[in-house]
């Protein structure tokens, strides 16, 4: 039995209750949740601590924020005083009422860029104040209406155990294949980041030019990648709410300012990171929510100029969820950051729940609305080749996602391919970086590690590599002289010159620097998108961003779905030869007749049920059960209806004895007793497909002894919860297949040449 | 550069949102941080010219160009940015990243910070960045970020 002690020191289990042990069995019941402690900084949204929104300016300086004296500021509130708040507008913000703005971001009539505006005069404690006042569906409204870029999207992260650069490449390119518009690889060995990089640079371009590609790695290293034109973005810059926190990260706002510049100088995008319970984490919450320390983390995002930030707690986001209100904190937190103009990756990133349904309700909030980037790193590969600790969705749950779009008709930024085209992407993507390998003399990919990276689902598919010799080769390639050309021409001379045309795009749009503006990314063609270009006009219903059209088309033909044509092939077929129609069925005389009334279909067109079970034996199994109780059957035809009652009911009304077995061509049975009313019956088998040849003879035996005059105990038909779900399309197109056979015509008598085995 | 280069790269850096994407409407003027056009960066030129990682690095000029575009958008403080990334493009690559290991907390005293503004005025024209370095050193000295103070 499974035992969980709850907080007041009882047992759950210990009562012998199987219920509530089932209960502490289940996925929920493996994580952790505590009571808020405002003093540790464990609480979400709302600590008693928190400062009051306040802002006072003299001669063009703020002197008073949140309840602090300028003299009373640490560094963060001096950054963010002197360059994150618009002072022109700050005085009519503060002076707004926090419920007014609320009621404005869930308001259609007003636009995304007066709340902006407002936003942009806010201080940290005023944005809390703000989204307080907002339920979840309101916050969700509201990032629907403020996320800066029109177009949603997502982002991958790539990565693999083994540090494979085969299988870098070919998973790079499938995330490149399923829209993914940015890929980030981390390394297990900081020595393997060059490599890495490389493998996921050349894996997505040669599957899908345009994707931007980074490496999470120690700050300074990774903008030596970047430098060496390895990677086109970064979002390692980790700010915190609070001045230890930050320094604890060995950073202060003005560092990180001058590494986002250093960045963008080398023409590579940049984005923050920040997110709830950090600072709890760090022990150095001081006291505040940790819904306030992002407020304040987003407007030194915002002062020290980035175009936006990964937010949405990513690491240490089963920190929030063990505390109340903790998924909405997160939300608010992804709302702030829109508010400011900040492209948001909204976290649903790291692992944060044992329980998938868990899971999906929480990534709702950021789905539905849409985000920038809806997580800041889908695992585009299995848990366990996650090198970032392991993803909330991974590779396992590609189709879930697909799925949940199509039923939704919401863009989640991943498109639905084709096995054989994903696999022909990686197998490309692996012979390029073989090719590259052999070219730049770094250690040989064989043409056995290409095939199993085409078609490997995670590292351990993958033959062993001399990692020491990778490692060596990472060192001397970042050391070394070869840069982007070096590659663009090894993947030219060796054929791939699509491959090598998009890597030197890449370079080329470096050059121009438009994917420095806020949350832009590529659509297909290189086609640069952002904020500027593609600023999002929603304004309620009709606007906005509309998944419709070809990116519809798109998503809504997953592979899994048929033709409806194709799907009751298995059901369709050429008449029986041995059922014949003879003439107008007219009332029986005899009170030992059964009659057995089929729907129109029967043996005609359709010519098995269901369950796929022969027309030919279902009726001869009802006509033997009926003959073992020394009654004979008559077929009759009804055509003036498909529906199984009223089959039934014009059965019992023809049959001598006056009762009848109603039978639908896909098989769903009804015992019928004239007199009743046609929805009232003796008994009726709905569960069509778990009816046997052996269900349907106790069927013709229960309709005789009904006959007789007998009391027979009902048959009994497994209850298959699935198999409606399974099989309700089919259900479906063969009812409509029945109905397109009815006539305006008299039941007909059939002749059906079969003797009984009895 | 002749006379000629110069004005157009005048004119790249006033650039308005409606300018944007620089790649598509100012493709003609677009040049690398080498000086290089774009136009010239072709896979052709790839295959046959010895082509540096300048080539392929943005210039100042094309930052400056972005900063307005993004202050055109409503972008004050990301403008700001990539104004310090344009004067960045002329310091190397191993005294950019000594610089940010310098502004890391606890690096330097007050004095190395004021010498470093005033090597990114004089030998790098920097002017923005170093007010931003002299800030930073002004708020460290305040909040004991300074070197000595951490020891």
């Amino acid at each position: 039995m499974t035992t969980t002690t709850m907080a007041d020191g009882s047992v759950n289990g210990d009562t012998g209750s199987r219920r509530f042990s089932i209960l502490a069995g289940r996925d929920i019941n493996r994580e952790t949740y505590v009571e808020e402690w405002a003093e540790a900084g464990l609480t979400v949204a709302d600590s008693p601590y928190d400062p009051q929104p306040s802002l006072r300016i003299v001669g063009g300086e703020v002197v008073e924020m949140d309840g602090k004296v300028r003299a009373d500021f640490d560094a963060l509130d001096r950054f963010i005083a002197d360059h994150a708040i618009d002072l022109a507008v700050a005085e009519e913000a503060m002076a707004t009422s926090s419920h007014q703005i609320a009621r404005m971001l869930v308001d259609i009539n007003v636009a995304q860029s007066t709340i902006r505006r407002l936003a942009d005069g806010c201080t940290p404690a005023k944005l809390c104040e703000i989204v307080r006042h907002m339920n979840v569906l309101e916050m969700m409204m509201g990032l629907g209406k403020m996320r800066v870029r029109k177009t949603p999207a997502n982002q991958a992260h790539v990565t693999n155990w083994r540090e494979n650069p085969a299988l870098l490449a070919a998973d790079a390119a499938e995330a490149a294949l399923r829209g993914f518009a940015e890929i980030e690889t981390t390394v297990r060995v900081a020595r393997a980041a060059p490599l890495n990089a490389l493998a996921i640079l050349v894996g997505s371009q040669s599957s899908r030019g345009g994707v931007l590609t980074q490496c999470a790695v120690e700050e300074a290293f990774g903008l030596r990648l970047g430098i060496k034109g390895l990677t086109s973005y970064a979002e390692t810059l980790s700010v915190y709410g609070t001045e230890r926190s930050f320094v604890d990260g060995d950073d202060t706002p003005w560092s990180k300012a001058f590494l986002a510049s250093a960045y963008a100088s080398r023409g590579i995008k940049i984005r923050f990171t920040s997110g709830t319970g950090s600072e709890a984490l760090m022990g150095y919450a001081e006291q505040c929510s940790m819904l306030y320390l992002e407020a304040r983390c987003l407007l030194v995002t915002k002062g020290a100029g980035s175009q936006g930030v990964q937010n949405g707690s990513i690491s240490c986001i089963a920190l929030p969820e063990a505390l109340p209100g903790g998924v909405r904190g997160v939300l608010a937190e992804n709302l702030l950051a829109s508010m400011l103009g900040l492209e948001c990756a909204s976290g649903n990133d790291a692992l944060a729940s044992h329980s998938d349904l868990r899971k999906t309700a929480k990534l709702m909030l950021q789905m539905i609305p849409g985000t920038d980037f809806i997580c800041s790193g889908y695992s585009a590969i299995p848990k366990q080749d996650n090198m970032f600790g392991g993803g909330n969705f991974d590779a396992e749950d590609f189709d879930d996602w697909t799925v949940i779009q199509r039923d939704m008709q919401v863009d989640g930024g991943i498109r639905p391919v084709r096995e054989a085209d994903a696999v022909a992407a990686r197998r490309q993507a692996a012979q390029a970086l073989q090719a590259i390998y052999a070219e730049l003399e770094f250690p040989p990919i064989g043409d056995e590690e290409v095939e199993a990276a085409a078609l490997a689902h995670s590292s351990e598919d993958m033959p062993a590599r001399d990692m020491v010799a990778d490692l060596a080769a990472a060192d001397r390639f970042l050391e070394g002289t070869a840069n982007l050309s070096d590659v663009v021409r090894a993947l030219h001379r060796s054929g791939f010159e699509q491959a090598a045309e998009n890597l030197l795009e890449m370079g080329r749009q470096r050059v121009a620097g438009d994917y420095l503006q806020p949350s832009a990314i590529f659509e297909d063609g290189f086609s640069v998108i952002s904020a500027v270009n593609d600023r999002n006009d929603y304004t309620g219903p009709g606007t906005g961003y509309r998944l419709e059209g070809e990116t519809w088309d798109a998503l809504q033909r997953i592979p899994q779905q048929k033709s409806p044509r194709d799907f009751i092939d298995a059901q369709m077929g050429d008449p029986l030869p041995n059922l014949a129609e003879i003439s107008t069925a007219k009332v029986g005389a005899s009170a030992n007749e059964i009659v057995v009334a089929v729907g129109p279909a029967y043996g005609r067109s359709l010519v098995k049920t269901i369950g796929e079970l022969d027309h030919e034996e279902v009726l001869e199994a009802l006509l033997t059960g009926v003959a073992e109780e020394a009654f004979y059957g008559r077929v009759v035809r009804v055509y003036h209806s498909a529906d199984c009652a009223a089959i039934g009911h014009a059965g019992a009304r023809l049959s001598g004895s006056g009762i009848a077995v109603g039978l639908q061509s896909r098989g769903t049975t009804v015992i019928q007793k004239r007199g009743l009313a046609p929805l009232n019956n003796l008994e009726l088998f709905p569960q069509s497909p778990s009816l046997t040849l052996e269900i349907y003879q106790a069927i013709g035996r229960n309709a005789a002894r009904y006959a007789k005059g007998l009391s027979p105990l009902p048959v009994g038909v497994k209850v298959d919860n699935g198999a409606r779900l399974r099989l309700i399309v089919k259900t479906a197109l063969l009812h409509r297949r029945e109905i397109e056979d009815i006539h305006e015509k008299a039941p007909q008598e059939l002749y059906f040449r079969w003797e009984p085995d009895v | 550069m002749t006379d000629d280069g110069k004005d157009k790269r005048e004119n790249a850096s006033h650039a308005a949102d409606g300018d944007y994407p620089l790649y598509t409407n100012r493709s003609d003027t677009l040049a690398a941080a080498s000086g290089r056009p774009l136009r010239d960066l072709s896979l052709q030129k790839t295959l046959t010219e010895d082509i540096s990682s300048e080539d392929y690095s943005i210039s100042a000029e094309t930052l400056r160009a972005q900063a307005e575009i993004a202050r055109d958008a409503g972008y004050p403080q990301l403008a700001q940015n990539l104004e310090r990334a344009s004067e960045l493009t002329a310091v190397p690559n191993e005294t950019l990243l000594e610089m940010y290991e310098m502004l890391r907390p606890g690096r330097c005293s007050f004095e190395e910070y004021e010498a470093l503004a005033q090597r990114l005025r004089d030998e790098f024209d920097a002017t923005a960045t170093a007010a931003f370095v002299e800030e930073a050193a002004t708020v460290y000295r305040e909040r004991g970020l300074l070197r000595r103070e951490l020891e």
